[in-house]
């Protein structure tokens, strides 16, 4: 197997840094959540992931859930859809094209680089058919390829959407198809001077009738400039048929997956916020969408918690911000969200799967790893509940870094690790 | 009698190498150049004069850096005094390293630090400059 190696640990840990409040006494999730103080020293914290291969070691589940790899050496995983017929198509690649603007962008840029992949941005639509339905996806095959760093899926009876980079173009479907049958054609173009956040999140509504797009900020706090901000940090609801778009909630910093909740329709979303405020700072979040509602970003976080690096500030944005519903804890960097079902058990059946890249910005690693996300009554309820990890040991050697969580109506998990670039399936044992 | 005045490019009676007076002229026009950037940045809010000041900062470092080099080679030389030159273009590198470290903070969050810093690396450099260049021969001929 083709996995990343030879990588060495880079920590820069805290120097001249406030003191740091301790992990114990703070509330990391759910709708209250602690807001230190923001605290930065002279460097920012940095902890990066030390890629190792997995060898002999497969991720774990809890009790009565087994995992295993249903493709590998595919070219950077990153969101995944389970089709009516049962295939999965992965949307593979890495885009942006974010210069960089100061020294720190060259220095920071090389360490962060340290915990990624290095294989080259696949740019295409990989097919995966478990034909007998024994667990064995014995198909792999190239969907469609040439497409810009593809991200968001979604089907809409016979129209697939995918969300490349830079638009959001659709290939007509017929079920059992295993190669798309041509070029696909433009619904929208997306913004993407810069891209310094690139992904491009989908989901269709539940009529059918519209899709909606997160499209993240050109920055991590307008230090591109807030001209470049223009059309960032929102989610377009787009008509399927005629392509036009409006901005259907503003002010989210990067929206990395979206997902439609099954019998309320609501849109949700998570979130990924500010770095550089302090280990504890900013919780990424899960929330339900409000239409025409103002998240914060870049005045305030949390609702009302002005970012004093923003400049010019503004008072008005920051009164009218909404408090998200859920926090998931700081620098866990969901990037992957979606509904159970009753077939993923009863432990299981209430609420959302999360996708947690990790984190970079904090001296304790947090997130590598898939959480389950209690609803009761429509809403979240309680603590994140760890659903699938041992991506990253204690020592920092990462295996893996999960993504696009998607739940197989049939009874399962498929998660993406953009890290080995392995799809994951979790089942429940029988 | 100053023999200097008959023989000015020879090196023992200079009072600074050439190499040495080059890095030392790099130092204030880019340290200069970062405080009136960062005086932009904080009357504007406008970024791309706080991207500015980042890079002068860092060719500044490297051109103070490669002047204390010559600064400390020179000190152990014969008769070569330069200890208070020494001492003021390390203090530079060092506040100006400090300050190359708060202009890598986002957005505002490198201020008004950065501007206090840029002024006090500015003023630092000056008297560092004055100093070295007003150094007399000491090598030999009087």
């Amino acid at each position: 197997m083709n996995r990343p190696r030879l990588y060495s640990v880079l920590t820069l840990s805290i120097l001249l840094s406030a003191c740091t409040s301790s992990d114990d006494d703070i509330v990391k999730y759910g709708a209250n959540p602690t807001l230190p103080e923001p605290e930065r020293g002279l460097l920012p914290n940095m902890t990066i992931a030390e890629p190792a291969p997995w060898g002999d070691q497969i991720p774990t589940v809890p009790d009565n859930f087994s995992i295993t790899a249903i493709a590998t050496n595919l070219q950077i995983p990153r969101q995944t859809m389970v089709l009516p017929n049962g295939d999965i198509l992965v949307a593979e690649g890495r885009g942006g094209n974010a210069s960089k603007l100061k020294p720190k962008d060259v220095i920071a840029g090389y360490i962060k680089g340290q915990g990624n992949t290095s294989v080259k941005s696949g740019n295409r639509l990989t097919l995966l058919r478990d034909a007998d339905r024994d667990g064995t996806y014995e198909l792999q095959t190239v969907f469609a390829d040439n497409l810009n760093a593809p991200y968001g899926l979604a089907l809409i009876e016979n129209a697939l959407y995918v969300a490349n980079q830079d638009a959001l173009v659709r290939f007509d479907y017929t079920s059992g198809q295993t190669r798309a049958s041509g070029a696909p054609v433009t619904v929208t173009k997306l913004p993407s001077e810069i891209n310094h956040h690139w992904t491009k999140s989908l989901t269709a509504s539940a009529d059918g009738r519209y899709l909606y797009v997160g499209i993240g900020s050109n920055s991590n706090i307008t230090e591109r400039g807030m001209e470049v901000e223009l059309d960032r940090a929102m989610i377009w609801q787009i008509e399927a048929e005629t392509g036009a778009y409006k901005p259907y909630a503003t002010g989210i910093r990067n929206p990395t997956a979206l997902t439609i909740q099954p019998e309320t329709d609501k849109l949700w979303v998570v979130v990924n916020e500010r770095d550089e405020l302090g280990p504890n700072l900013v919780p990424d979040y899960l929330t339900a969408v409000q239409e025409g509602g103002f998240y914060g970003w870049p005045y305030s976080y949390w609702g009302q918690h002005v970012d004093p690096r923003v400049r010019p500030q503004n008072p008005d944005k920051v009164a009218e911000a909404i408090v998200p519903d859920y926090a998931l804890g700081s620098h866990v960097a969901a990037l992957g969200v979606d509904f159970s079902t009753g077939s993923m058990g009863a432990d299981f059946s209430d609420g959302v799967f999360v996708g947690e890249h990790g984190s970079w910005n904090r001296p304790d690693p947090a997130g590598y790893r898939v959480v389950f996300v209690p609803f009761s009554n429509g809403s979240p309820a309680g603590d994140p509940i760890d659903f699938v990890t041992g991506f990253r040991d204690a020592d920092g050697k990462t295996r893996g870094r999960p993504v696009g969580v998607t739940v197989d109506p049939k009874g399962a998990l498929i998660i993406a690790d953009d890290l080995s670039n392995t799809i994951w399936r979790v089942t429940r044992n029988q | 009698m100053n023999t200097a005045a008959h023989q000015p490019y020879q090196t023992p009676h200079m009072a600074i190498h050439p190499l040495h007076s080059v890095f030392l002229a790099g130092i204030l026009p880019l340290f200069l150049g970062a405080l009136l950037t960062d005086i932009a940045y904080y009357q504007t809010y406008q970024i791309q004069w706080s991207n500015f000041a980042s890079w002068m900062i860092a060719g500044g470092l490297v051109f103070a850096g490669l002047a204390l080099l010559c600064g400390i080679i020179g000190m152990f030389r014969v008769n070569a005094g330069g200890k208070l030159y020494v001492g003021l273009i390390l203090a530079t590198w060092i506040i100006g390293f400090i300050n190359a470290l708060v202009h890598a903070k986002d957005v505002w969050a490198s201020m008004p630090l950065g501007l206090i810093l840029s002024v006090i690396v500015m003023l630092l450099a000056c008297v560092a400059t004055a100093v070295r260049f007003s150094h007399r021969s000491t090598g030999g001929v009087q």
